[in-house]
This record gives C-alpha cells, structure tokens and sequence, in this order.
C-alpha cells in the first residue's frame, strides 16, 4: 500500500523529475501529472514493478479544459493485490492531442480509448482499431467538447429538432 | 503517426475450400442483432462463422447512445443529473442512484444520518435482487426455458411493489437523493421487506431445482465461454462475471462504501462445479447464490434500523460542490460503477464521466466467444448480463 507521494517518488526516480509532477493542493486526492510521451512507459512500469502491481485501470476518461485550451486525459489505477490507488493525468494542446495508447498494457482501455477519441478527437497512437464507437463513424465534430456545435444535417436527416 | 480509422476493419475470408464433386466451403460473415431477441437491447454482433463454428466477433454499440455525459454538463444542477442516471442501467436504477449520491457526498463532505443509510443500503440490495432475477430469468430464455422467467418475475413484481409504495415509480425511481432521499419510507416498509425476504428465501431453492440443475441448461452452458482469471482483470471485468472466474472481489467488501462494513456476508464466487472455471453455468449461479446474500444483509440491515431520522436532514438547497474532482466506485448488480465528476465550483457539473459496469464486461466478448458454436453466442451474451442503456450511455 503506497500513497500517491511515495509513488511520485518512485517514478520521478525511475523518468526523471520533469517527467512527472505531482498535484497535492487540492481538497481531494492528489494526482500526477505525466509527460504524454511517456504515458506507455509509465504505465508499463507501474503495471509490472515488484510493490507497484497496477493490474487494473479502473477507467479512462478524457477531459476538455476549454479555458486552457487544453485536452487532457485521466487515468484511475488501482492495484487488486497491493490495494493502491492512483490518479494520473496526461494535458496535451488541444490542435495537436496525441499520446501513445496504453490498449496492450491493460486492456480496458482499449474501449475507453476509442469512446475518448470518439468525443474528445484525442488520438492514442498505436491503437489497433482507433474508430468511432458510440457515434455513427461519419459523425461531424466531437460531441463532448464545450465548444462542440452540432451537425445540421446527418446523411440528409435534420439533428437539431 | 496518427492512426485513425473512419471505417470498421476489413473483414478478410479465407479462399473457397473445393470439397470435391464441384461443391465449395467459405467463411461467412454474418449480422447477428441489432434487433435480436438475444441481445437484451440493441448490440449487433458482427460474427464470422466457419460452418457452425465462430472465428471472430466484433460487437457494435451505440444505438442507444443518448449522451449521458454532455446532458448531465448542460443540466445547470447536479441534482438534475439524477433521473438521468437512472436510465443508463435502467433494470438497477438505484443502484446507480446510490452511487452518484455517495460519490457527490464524498466531494461535498456530506455526511447522511444512519437511517438513510440504511434504507439505501436495503433499497439497492432489494434491487441487486430484482436486477439478478431479471439476468437470470432473461438467461433461461435465451436457452430455451421458458417458465422460470415467469416465476422470477412475479418474485420481482413484490420488489417493484416495494418500490412503488416508496417513491412512486416501478423502475426509475429517482429516489436516492444527494445528502438524503426524496421522501421517508411508508409506515409499511419494514414488515413488507420483512414478508418478502421471508417468502422469497425458499424460491431460491425452487429456482435452483427448475434451472439451476436442469440437465439440459447445463449442458448448454458448462464450458461454454470460459473467461480465465488474468483475462477478467486485464479486461477489467467487474461484478458477477468476474466473480465467476473465481475471483474474490466485491466493492462492499473490498472497498466499502455507505455502511457495508456493518453486515456480515460472503462473496460468492465461481468453482467450476459443472465443468471449466469461468463458464456461463459459473457466471449464472453467482449471480443465484448473491441473491440469497442480499437477503442477510437485507434482515441485518432490517433489525439494525432504527425510526428516528429525517431523511431530509443533509439535503443541500443548492448544491456548489468546492473545486476539485472525485473518482468514486460502487458495486452494482453488474459489476464496478464508476462516477468520475470533476467539480468548478459552479452549479453544473464540469465533466461527469460513468464507468458503466456493462460496457467494460461487454468488451472481453470478443476475446471469450472464439470457437463457440452460434448457438451458444446466445448463452455467452446472456452470462455476461449486459443492459443496454448502459453500455451506450
């Protein structure tokens, strides 16, 4: 059982100070902010370490932060033998979102990948089947970002009613 | 560098085989659903056969897709965003409820009074009850047998009974408020809980001796579909499913929420009774014998209550949650709920993002349906228990 400090520790010792940054200001529970380039590394350690043993994303979600113009992505880990939690975020800019996928690691993600690519156009390279999942595939736009503008027509169908 | 795909994948058959006397054998893509009566909903399963045997499996989703997420961001009220959750898992309403209202308590560090503890806990056990006599009645069907549909729902019909004495509705029940409920509990509700745990105790063993140990369900269902241990937890399969590959995890238990850490109970998993560990028949009787849990926790939860509370006490008049975000899991009848809400300190929810239970489990179909007979698609889809609604949010 480790906190999030100690496994910031970890993993700035094992990726370097730069390439993760931890976020322990706010009210609830803190959280670590990795480099995208990094995330398929990071996780990978964390997954096959001795004391770590992250076997399980609990979820994946992407996050549109409009002000900033930023997308980002969170992941929730959760170890079933060591019992710890862990928050990790990836923010990229939001005209260049990419990072490489995490779907060979654990394969949850690779359905909630394709549902962030789905509403939030993140890209996660290297994913074997990157398409659309809950929108038709010749959908317009990414339905969960805030500036997001419907469609006025879909295949000669009105959308706004 | 980027690899998106506009198209699903390109479906490669194998050449025609000659099989002598100018008659010739191929593989054959097929669409089972999105209106099949197997599928629980609308799932279409993209199915490549040689012969009678499945080569692969791609699952489409979607056709229920009502964006959960961007309504709950327009809603300009966490409270609103309740009925809405009610309609993803739409057979386990409070369940879902239930979750959302602990995980907005916990990032509003609100603490609820203990008897609307209990009567959450003993509503969506009541409910875990009704939602697995559903998936094990809809089970039979699938296969073939027609009557203990009928006998487990008129056993569901008291539970919804219960409910609608309740909170009015018989299947979406907004009931289950932040920091409270909408209403007390009518005088009756303990003696009619009390009536049913006590009448349905014994259906229990009637189900069993009808479906449970009927030769021709398990011939159906034994070693059909395994789903090994490591695949369940790389997949993130939760719930039922996982627990019938033998795996002892369960949410109340392992990572307890509301007041689950009072009652006694035991987490029921698979054991390979009928054939392989992890088949549909492993699948199907955890989801049995964790009815006959509920009712322990239901009778402890029933003597532990006590009348005096009001179950408005904690029910805030405006709901601004402090900046900050939660990720907060709760066990439903199908599996890990996960409600991811991010908080900006104004009235409407920032992101509200579910891990809906159904759609991860849904997921590992592919991977377990390999070499399966058609026939037996129909059993592996019904042991997995999916709901629809909540796959595709």
């Amino acid at each position: 059982m480790k906190t999030t400090e100690e496994l910031h520790q970890i993993l700035s010792g094992q990726f370097g100070e730069e390439a993760c940054e931890l976020k322990a200001d706010e009210k609830v529970a803190p959280w670590i902010i990795v480099k995208p380039d990094l995330i398929r590394d990071i996780a990978k350690y964390l997954r096959d370490e001795k004391g770590l043993r992250f076997d399980s994303l609990m979820c994946l979600s992407g996050v549109h932060y409009q002000k900033e113009n930023e997308l980002g992505v969170t992941y929730h880990l959760y170890s079933t033998t060591e019992k710890h939690k862990l928050t990790l975020k990836v923010i990229m800019p939001e005209d260049d979102a990419h990072l490489p996928t995490v779907e060979q690691i654990w394969k949850t993600a690779d359905w909630h990948e394709r549902e962030a690519y789905d509403m939030f156009g993140i890209r996660f390279d290297g994913h074997p089947d990157l398409r659309r999942i809950l929108c038709p595939d010749d959908w317009e736009g990414y339905p969960l970002r805030k500036d997001y503008q419907v469609q006025e027509f879909y295949r000669g169908m009105k959308v706004e009613y | 560098m980027t690899n998106v795909k506009e198209k699903g994948p390109e479906v490669t058959l194998m050449p025609p085989i000659d099989t002598g006397k100018g008659l010739k054998t191929q593989e054959m893509v097929i669409n089972m659903g999105p209106q099949h009566p197997s599928t629980h909903g609308v799932l279409r399963m993209e199915l490549t056969l040689n012969g009678e045997i499945v080569t692969k499996a791609i699952p489409h989703i979607g056709y229920l897709h009502r964006c959960f997420e961007k309504h709950s961001e327009e809603m300009n009220d966490y409270a609103k965003v309740i009925p809405y959750v009610d309609r993803m898992d739409y057979v386990a309403a409070m369940n879902n409820e239930l979750g959302y209202a602990i995980a907005m308590e916990r990032l509003m560090d609100i603490q609820v009074n203990d008897r609307v503890e209990y009567i959450r806990v003993i509503m969506s056990e009541l409910q875990r009850i009704a939602s697995h006599l559903l998936a094990i009645g809809t089970f039979g069907l699938d296969i073939g047998a027609f009557t203990p549909f009928l006998y487990c729902f008129i056993e569901r019909e008291k539970i919804l009974d219960i409910f609608e004495k309740a909170s009015g509705a018989r299947l979406l029940y907004n009931y289950i408020w932040i920091g409270g409920l909408m209403n007390d509990v009518p005088a009756d509700f303990k003696s009619d809980t009390a009536e049913f745990v006590k009448t349905f105790r014994p259906k229990i063993k009637e189900l069993n001796d009808l479906l449970s140990m009927n030769k021709i369900f398990i011939d159906r269902t034994a070693n059909v579909g395994v789903l090994p241990e490591k695949v369940a937890i790389n997949y993130g399969v939760s719930g039922p499913s996982l627990r019938g590959s033998g795996v002892h995890w369960d949410l109340r238990r392992d990572d307890p929420y509301s007041i689950y850490d009072r009652f006694e109970f035991d987490v029921i998993v698979g054991k390979g009774e009928m054939g392989t560990l992890g088949d549909c028949w492993d699948r199907y009787i955890v989801r049995v014998w964790e009815m006959e849990e509920s009712l322990k926790i239901i009778e402890q939860a029933l003597d532990q209550m006590s009348d005096e509370g009001d179950v408005h006490e904690a029910v805030p008049k405006k709901i601004r949650p402090p900046a900050g975000e939660i990720y907060c899991r709760t066990e439903t009848p199908r599996g890990e709920l996960g409600y991811y809400i991010i908080s900006d300190k104004s009235t409407s929810p920032f992101r509200v993002k579910a891990r809906a239970p159904s759609f991860v489990n849904l997921s590992v179909l592919p991977a377990i349906s390999i070499g399966a007979m058609v026939a037996d698609m129909v059993a592996i889809i019904g042991s997995i228990d999916i709901v629809l609604g909540e796959v595709d949010r």
